[in-house]
Parts: structure tokens; sequence; C-alpha cells
């Protein structure tokens, strides 16, 4: 599939799936009224919106907005627009990451691309060993404060050592499918 | 004699010749069999337009029209009224619709000429066998029943009956009056609601021209414009009103007290009661359901009467007037008329639909119509904005577009409730000087007369407005000035700061939606609703009063939500329209119905059964059906049914249908 | 018997820190006659991490998934919260989006796949409450916890976004499932909020935050058990509630349980076979009487 010819930022976003929404925004604000997360943010995601829409991609893309999200969806249950906005963000971090500007202040992208790391090798996720490799590359220091936490899910059989991973045929598979996918563009 | 064809193209400006090739359609046309003459020109529908058809009708000899341009409903009546006026009889005409069904839909230029072709050809066939047919004239009844009382209702009855003519005014409430009389004050002049109303409701009890139906409702319709029958139940209140003084003795006898619906639940009446200090017809009325005697009745025992009996202890005589009749039933009655009038208003949203916001789990959360009976000198609080333990809210928010303008219940904006979303504000700033009020809006809608300046008003007053919809209303404290507080939860988003309100009322100004009996009045009277559940006018732009069911008006909030002044627009618009049949004194029946050739029917009586309109009946002598020339509308159901081949559809029969399709596929 | 096809999701399988979860689901589908039949050689569902940042493959990477399923029949089973609501979208989506279904398309059948659309994904309480029923529940229950008084935590991706099953922010059938159990369902504001989800590792703060409200609000409340349908939101309010408790000189010690572990109890089961012990926070206290 060729990539979609783009003018504007507005034009980038709704070329993707679920993008398209964010033009029919009142800018109400149900949003931010009901993100559990919004204090935090550079912006509020109807800031974003508004941001996003007045072609302010620099600064969109190098907010800490849309990485504080927690997918709970309130916001999109309440939207009298309808809009998916818990997608848009998502759409959000997709066009930050690839345009290397996710934002430095916030370690979600790194968290992202490790725990992504997983899903290509053996298919499957290993809880600990993502956070191990997390905290190694982020605050090593930290990972020392998370050994008690560590320690007594270990003792309590709630993480192993072991990686759980795919049969070979299936990584490899699954691997020729997700090379496929990526081939059309928009590969990070 | 020979058809003789005259075709018109029209250009409709752009609208066709921008995407169908007229000229070549035209010269199409002129090879057409029995086509005289084919001319194309800019707007076909305009005076030298129709001059064109009248002048080659005269000098031509012309004998059958075609005009190949929009969609009959737009200007059948034009042309055939132009064939008329050239002396041609108005159904040797017939439209091609090469707009609406051709240049509007398609965008591809050959195909559409094509297609435009087409349609032509299938005119040209057909109107060559169609007949010359003569329209009947019917008496128009000038009765008219306009139903729902309320302001519209009630404007348009005043309008006719003060013209000389008979109004029956029929209202499902015990009162009428509708949601108007509960308002307390109305925007933008203050005017008291209850102050304007009463005078024009006092009136419609007092004319002699307006048959007042209180208390009953519209069970049947059957007929078509100027001659409407309608079956009416006038359903029992167990009171004698001609005897009944209200004087309302009864309600301090009785010993049931339960929520009043006039106060929206916030005050009590009695099982016996008058409905509002101002209701017309002032006579009281039993709620079976909670009326301890009625109950009893059911069950053969005979308990209370106090109404009737009165209380030795209390000092109190029971009904003097001995208006109270236990035994009284449901009354059917039959009325004839011309024209009726749909009034019927509207319901306010059901906000507990919004978990989020607390109505009806919170307290002190209310909807705009409580509200407006709190404030109401009439009310439940005599007029005083308290809190549910009866303490005075010192902070209050007004919560807009509650229900409107949201996917999850309606999407449309109901208008008024930015207005009233004010006026609430204003009646605060008034009552309780010392209060904070805020509101809570996303634009602020206030195009009307006068209503902008209002709004600045109440920057004036010292209003705190905050741009941004109200994400949830709730009364877990996070801090300790939110405890036993409501907060309210809100991003402004004028400064992009997400804040929690502490506030201790919160009003939700509610949609306007369309009333849950819609669905059955709307079959009663055969009218059609839009997507969003309001009745749908005939044309949005210029006939928003009529509905494509002649002689059926719709006006008020159950066309589309409103304030006063246009409710009481639309309700005049309706009457005039109204009057103006009726000055008239016919109506005109279309000529193109169904036909029974009696010699072929065989009594087989399927017909009758099928027609949607009733219009068939059975003549038991001759053994054959016949056809209601007034009731029929030339559906064709019959026609197509019959299996002795006996009805024939005037104006559409089978040989003129087939030679339409003959005309597209040459 | 009705068919249903089952992808356990990282979370459940035999490393995941929802073990248990994956245990009492197999504990109660005995009792109940039900039988879930796992996806040979499922796939992580890449859920938000993937989506955001290979926008492209995480639907195929889903699809692959429901393919398989596809080929074992019936509807798909997802207990995980997040997994549920990733492959749900991807029904959605491929139905929505010509561009996403032919992308997904291709992709699958450059591994040699196929999916046709025909796979409804469904909750592990949404299968009990609807297809089993409450009353078949409630004629299960061996030992009645009545007396028990239960929070019941939906968390956010239980309920949203709406795909058809109950209330978006208000819910009742986990409470109502309760209630068939014998215990008290205790009135839980918070029943849907958030707890953080994976931010609780680069957003700690927040997420503790949000962890300390839900805490809060089902003490006061009176619960003395939650239960939940979500292994992360399970994993954060057990495992990080000692973290609550020093960061906000709290004393939370109020056991988190799946719910499948609690109708476990109720059906009489050993606690081995429901992983009682695996959790963080001790249940025997709240539990004594039951178990």
């Amino acid at each position: 599939m060729p990539e979609a010819k783009t003018t504007t930022f507005i034009d980038e976003i709704c070329a993707i799936p679920g993008g398209e929404d964010i033009k029919v925004c009142i800018q109400c604000g149900t949003c931010t009224a009901s993100c559990p997360t919004a204090d935090r943010m550079d912006c509020s995601p109807s800031h974003l919106i508004a941001m996003a829409r007045a072609g302010m991609r620099e600064e969109v893309l190098s907010a800490n907005s849309m990485w504080l999200c927690l997918s709970c969806y309130l916001c999109v249950v309440r939207c009298p627009r309808d809009i998916k906005i818990t997608r848009l963000m998502h759409v959000l971090e997709s066009l930050s990451a690839r345009s290397r500007l996710s934002n430095k202040r916030t370690t979600t992208p790194r968290m992202y691309k490790g725990f992504n790391k997983f899903i290509i090798r053996g298919g499957r996720i290993s809880e600990l060993w993502m956070m191990v490799g997390y905290y190694l590359r982020t605050n090593p220091l930290k990972a020392l404060g998370m050994l008690p936490i560590a320690v007594s899910l270990f003792l309590h059989k709630r993480i192993s050592l072991k990686i759980d991973k795919m049969k070979p045929e299936g990584i490899k598979q699954l691997n020729a499918i997700i090379d496929k996918a990526e081939s059309s563009g928009g590969t990070w | 004699m020979a058809p003789k064809i005259g075709v018109y193209i029209c250009h409709c400006g752009s609208n066709i010749a921008g995407i169908v090739d007229c000229s070549k359609v035209t010269e199409f046309a002129r090879g057409l069999p029995n086509v005289a003459v084919a001319r194309d020109y800019k707007y076909m529908c305009s005076d030298p337009g129709q001059n064109l058809i009248k002048e080659d009708i005269k000098k031509l000899g012309l004998n059958r029209v075609v005009v190949a341009s929009c969609s009959p409903r737009m200007h059948e009546p034009t042309f055939r009224r132009a064939c008329q006026d050239a002396g041609l009889n108005q159904y040797l005409f017939e439209m091609a619709n090469i707009r609406e069904q051709c240049s509007w839909v398609h965008v591809d230029k050959e195909m559409a000429t094509e297609k435009a072709k087409a349609l032509v050809s299938a005119a040209v066939h057909r109107v060559a066998l169609q007949e010359p047919l003569e329209t009947k004239e019917v008496a128009m009844n000038p009765c008219t029943l306009v139903i729902g009382g309320g302001v519209a209702g009630i404007q348009a009855a005043l309008e006719i009956a003060d013209a000389g003519h008979k109004v029956y005014l029929l209202e499902k409430e015990p009162s009428i009056g509708g949601h108007m009389a509960m308002f307390d004050k109305t925007f933008p002049t203050l005017d008291c609601a209850a102050c304007i109303l009463t005078p024009k409701m006092t009136s419609v009890g007092q004319n002699h021209n307006i048959e007042l139906l209180a208390y009953s409702e519209l069970v049947e319709l059957s007929g078509y414009i100027g001659n409407f029958k309608a079956k009416i139940k006038k359903k029992a209140r167990y009171i004698d009103t001609v005897k009944c003084t209200g004087c309302g003795r009864c309600s301090e006898l009785c010993p049931t007290s339960l929520p009043n619906e006039f106060d929206c639940g916030l005050g009590q009446r009695k099982a016996i009661y008058i409905p509002s200090p101002y209701a017309v017809p002032n006579k009281a009325i039993i709620d079976a359901k909670n009326c301890l005697h009625l109950k009893g009745k059911a069950n053969g025992k005979d308990v209370c009467r106090l109404c009737q009996k009165g209380n030795e202890k209390k000092g109190l005589v029971g009904c003097e007037a001995e208006a109270i009749d236990f035994d009284q039933k449901d009354e059917m009655v039959e009325i004839e008329i011309g024209n009726i009038i749909v009034a019927t208003g509207f319901q306010q949203f059901d906000p507990a639909k919004i978990y989020q916001l607390g109505y009806g789990r919170l307290n002190n959360v209310f909807t705009s119509l409580e509200f407006e009976r709190l404030t109401n000198a009439s009310g439940p609080t005599s007029g005083r904005v308290l809190l549910k333990d009866g303490s005075e809210p010192k902070t209050i928010a007004i919560l807009h577009c509650i229900g409107s303008r949201d996917a999850n219940y309606h999407k449309y904006c109901s208008r008024v409730c930015c207005m009233y979303s004010l006026k609430f504000a204003h009646l605060l700033r008034e009552k309780l000087p010392e209060a904070a009020v805020y509101q809570l809006y996303i634009d602020m809608r206030c195009a009307g007369s006068g209503y902008e300046e209002f709004y600045e008003r109440l920057q004036e007053e010292g209003v705190n407005f905050i741009r941004g919809k109200a994400g949830e209303v709730t009364d877990l404290a996070e801090s300790p000035e939110e405890k036993d507080r409501l907060v309210v939860m809100v991003e402004d988003t004028l400064v992009r700061r997400k804040r929690r309100l502490p506030v201790d009322m919160v009003i939700l100004s509610c949609a306007l939606e369309p009333r849950p009996d819609t669905e059955q009045l709307a079959r009663i009277l055969t009218l059609s609703r839009k997507a969003d559940g309001f009745f749908l006018e005939k044309h949005p732009k210029l006939d928003p009063v009529a509905t494509t069911t002649d002689g059926v008006y719709i006006v008020g909030c159950c066309q589309s939500p409103k304030d006063i002044p246009d409710t009481v627009a639309q309700a005049s618009a309706a009457a005039a329209r109204v009057l103006a049949l009726i000055s008239k004194g016919k109506v005109e029946i279309e000529a193109a119905i169904a036909n029974i050739d009696e010699e072929k029917c065989s009594g087989c009586k399927i017909c009758i059964d099928l027609c949607p309109y009733k219009a068939i009946s059975f003549d038991e002598e001759k053994k054959v059906s016949r056809v209601n020339e007034a009731l029929c509308k030339g559906c064709g159901t019959c026609v197509a049914a019959c299996p002795s081949g006996a009805i024939k559809g005037r104006h559409f029969t089978t040989e003129e249908i087939m030679a339409e399709i003959e005309g597209v596929l040459a | 018997m009705k068919q249903y096809s089952y992808f356990p999701g990282c979370g459940l399988s035999p490393e995941g820190f929802g073990r248990a979860f994956d245990w009492s689901i197999k504990g109660v589908n005995k009792v109940l006659d039900l039988e879930f039949k796992e996806i040979p050689d499922w796939n992580c569902c890449g859920t938000v991490p993937y989506d955001t940042l290979h926008e492209h493959a995480s639907f195929a990477v889903c699809a692959r998934n429901l393919a398989l399923a596809e080929q074992i029949g019936g509807d798909l089973v997802a207990p995980c919260s997040s997994c549920y609501v990733f492959l749900s979208r991807t029904n959605q989506y491929i139905h929505e989006y010509a561009k996403v279904k032919k992308e997904v398309e291709d992709a699958l059948a450059a591994g040699g796949l196929a999916y046709h659309g025909k796979v409804k994904v469904r909750k592990v309480l949404d299968v009990y409450v609807n297809d089993v029923g409450y009353d078949v529940i409630a004629a299960k229950v061996k030992k009645s916890l009545e007396g028990l008084k239960v929070a019941c935590y939906y968390g956010c991706q239980e309920v949203r976004p709406i795909f058809g099953r109950d209330h978006p922010e208000n819910p009742k059938y986990m409470d109502k499932l309760v209630k068939a159990l014998g215990a008290e369902a205790v009135n839980f504001p918070l029943k849907s909020a958030c707890c953080g989800g994976s931010l609780i590792i680069s957003e700690e703060d927040a997420s503790l935050e949000l962890i300390k409200k839900l805490l809060d609000s089902a003490v006061s409340n009176g619960a003395e058990v939650m239960i939940t349908g979500c292994p992360l939101c399970q994993l954060n309010v057990d495992a990080y509630q000692a973290m609550v408790n020093r960061k906000y000189k709290t004393d939370y010690h109020l056991p988190i349980l799946f719910f499948t572990q609690l109708m476990g109890v109720a059906f009489g089961l050993d606690e081995k076979d429901l992983g009682l012990k695996t959790s963080i926070v001790p249940v025997k206290k709240a539990l004594a009487k039951f178990i």
C-alpha cells in the first residue's frame, strides 16, 4: 500500500485508520475533564487536538501528553462527538516515534520499544526481563529499589526467570506476517 | 386524434446543464415518435419558460406536453396549471425528472446525458397514451382539531376561533398550559410565564368557538383533508365537570398524598386534586391509580370517600356540588373536522441516563424543569431556591448541553438551553446575591431578538462563565473544601486547566426530545418523523408547518426544539393556512385514482382488505366493489392485486406504465 | 456443548504473572462443564506498545490469533482485558476500514493464513454470566460465601470502549455474580476506574496515585477482599500495595483475587489449584471462614 499523500499535519493524522475523527472535535473539554492523568500532561487531550488542527506538528509530537494516556477509554465513552480519542493518542504516539520527536521527558517510549523486542524475538513477553531491561536502560538505581517487589513476586511464584517463547515455526510465521505488514510503510 | 407532443428541456441554471448536455437531449427528443416540437430553456418554471409551452399549445395545436426538469414534487402543479391556462387538460402533461434523478446524482456527464435521453423517451412514450381527467371538488369542513394544549395549541386555537370558526382543542393532561405554564420567568424579557399565558388559557376556556376536550386522547382518524373523522377518548376524571366549581375542598379532605407531576415530583398533591393553581379547566380530577376508594372498589370494598363524605373532626363538609362520580367511565366521542394542527410539544431528556452526572443518585442535582419549579412562586418552595435539606446553596453550577449535541443521546442542539441557562443564572443572582454561580458551556447560542444583549447582561451580573462541558459530578472528596459537597469536574478550555469545582447545587440544562407517544400519533395521523424523532415537515425551509399529509400541520416543539416566539409564530402560520382553506371552502381531489369496472368485477373482495386507506367498499346488492373517490390516494395496490384486471389506475394504467418502460429501453 | 477457543495471553501463560487466573479458570470450567480450547502457538497481542510503535503490523499481529481461532471454531475467550480490547478492535477495524482489511489479508497470506472476520471475542465473565447463567453458577456453590464483603473491581478495559455487554461506567454483572456466590458486593464507586495499567512501570507516581484511590474507596466502603477480571489490575493492586502504603503512609492489607479464584473457593476447589498463595497480599485472613 503506497504511503498516503500528506500535505498537512491533519492529513497525516487522518491517513491512519481511526485518526480521521480529529476533524469533528468541538473542543468541549469532556475528555480532559475525565482523564485521570491530564494534570500530568504537557497539554491536555483537547488542547493537543486543537494544536494538531492548528498544524503545530512539532509541539504536538514532542509533547509527553499522549505517552501518559492510560488507555482507560473514559474519554471515548463520554465524548459527545464519538471521537476515538484513545486511538488518536496512539496515532500521535506513532507519528511522534516515527518523527523521532518522542519526548525525552517520558521513558514510556523506551518501555514500549523494549516490550516490542520480545514479540519479534519470541512472540511472547517476559514480564520480568522486560522490566529488568527497562530499569537498566533508564534508571539502574531504581532497579535496585524494585528489588523487594521482584523478590516478593518471585517467592510467590508470580514470575519466572524462563522466557516464554513460541515454537520456531510459529516465530517464523509471525515474523513473515510482521514483515509483510510493515513493508507497506510506517515502520519505526 | 394523433398525439402532438411538445417536449421542453430545462437547464435549471447549471443544476441540470452542468452535467447533462441539454442541447443533445433536445436534438434527441425531436427524433422521438409524435414529437411536434422540442425546445430547451434556462428556467422552464419561470414566466418566459411557461409562456413557451402556452404559445406552442395555442400556435402549434399541441395536445400533449412533456417537461424534462426537476422533480414533479417541485413543479408538476406549476406546469399542469400552465397547460390548463392554455386550454390543455392538465392530465395530458408528463414530467421527466432529469435533476433529482439524474444531474444531481451522477458525475459522469456522458452517461448522465444518455440517462436523461432515456427518461425523456419514457415520458414521451407514456404521455401519448394519457387521457384527459377531471378533478373533483369536495366541501371543506370549517371545524379544526388542535392536538395539544400548550402555548402552540392555545395560540392556534384562539386565532381560528377568533376568526369565527369552531375549534376542538384536545389535551392529554387534565389542564392546558403545557410546559410553558410550569416556567418561572421567560427569557430575555423576564416576563412571568404564567402571567402572559394564563390570560390566553382563560380565553380558551371562555371562547364560545373552542370546545376544550381536556384529559382526552386521539384514538383513531379516518378521512382526508376537508373531511376527517376523529375518534376521541375522554378519559374518566371521576368528576362531573359541569357541577365541579374547582373549590378544592376535596383535596383538603383526601388522605392520600403523593409527588406532584406539575412540580416534577418535588412537591405533593392528593389523589383527588386540581392540577395547578391556574388550571384550565379549573376542575378536580381523581388519580385512579392512587385513590383508596377506586382501588378498593376493584376488590368490591367501599373505603374512604372522605372527599364525598367530609370530615366531621376537621369540621369540613364533603363536596357540596356533589360533583364526585366514582362510577364515571371513559367516553368515546366522534368529531368531524376539516383540518388538524398537531401541537404536542416535547419531553425533557432524562439525565439519569448519564450515570456520571449523578442525577437521581446524588442529592441536589436538578433538571431544568425541576429548577423552574423551585424558583416559581407557585412551586414547592414558594420560589425559594433551597437544597434538599432546606438550606440555601452557596455555590451553584449550571451545566449546558445535557443530552444535546451528544452522539450518545441526541446529536442535535436543543436551541433554548443556552438562553434558559442564562435565565437561571439571573434568577440565582437575584434571589441569592451572596451565592457564586458557575455556568459551564461549550458555545453560547444567543441568536434571537435581545438574546445576545441578555448574555452581556449576565456577564455584567457577575456569573462565572467557564467554557467547558462538565465531565463528571461526584461526591468523592479529594480535599477538605470538597467534603460533603458536590464536585463538578471540567476543563476550563480557555485557560487549558482541569478544574474541580466544589458546589452545593448542580442544575442540568437538559435537552428537549420528542415525546414517546410520537410514534403512535404518527401512525394514527399518517405522519413521517425525522431521524431525530421529531415530526417531518413538508419542506424544511419553505414549508415548515405543513406535512406531506394534506390537512395535517405540525407546530412548535413537536416539529423541532424552539423558543416561545418561534412556537407562537408557527402556530399562527398553521392557523392562517387553515383559515385560508376554510375561506376557500372547498378542496380539490386528485383525479389519478383507482376505478373499478363493475362488469369485470367478480366480487372476490381481495382489493378491500388490501387498501391501506380503507377506500373500497362492497355493494352487497350488485356484489361488486366500489372505490370511494375521495378517500382513494391512487397507490395502485388494488390495481395490481385484482385477479380479474377489473381495476384501472387512472393516469397510471398498465398501458401507460408499459409504454414508459419501453421508452426507457428504446 | 458450546465451542470456545482460548487465548491466554502473556499474562496467563505458564510463565506469566497472572497464571493463577489461568489455573482458576480451568478449575471453574471443570465445575461448569465448559471447555476452552487453547489456540496452538498463539502470539502476544501486542497491546498498546505494539499498536503505538508499529501501527500497521499491530492489526496483523492480532489477526494471526483470530485466524488460528477461526480454524478451531466458536467464540474466542480472552481473559486479559487488554488482549480482549485489542483483539476486538482488530475485528472492528477490519470491518470498518477497507485498507486495514486489505493490509491484514496480505500480511496473513505471507504467513500462509487467512481470516474471514467470523470470530467473536468474549471475556470470561461474559461467558459465565450470559452463556452459563447466574442460576447454574449458584447451584454449583458448595460453600456459600455468606458474610464476605467483596469489592468488584472491573477495571477500565473490562467495560470500555463499549463492546456491548454492560454499562461502561456502572456495570453490575460481576456484582450479581458475587451475590450468586452468596457474598455481598459492597458499593464501590471506582469499580471501573483505571489502575494505571502498564504505566505502573514508566509513570509509577501516576499509577500509584490511582491505585491508592482504588484501595481507599474499596476499604472505606467495607470491602474485605477485592476481585477483578484483569491480570494487570490484579498485579498492580496486589504487588504494589506495599509501595502505596510506603508512599502514602497508609496501612492497606486488602487482598485482591481473580473472580474465578473466588468462584473456585465457593465451588469448594482446592486452594492450591486456585493459586491462592500466589497473592502477595495474603488472603488467608479474609477467606478464613471459607477455605
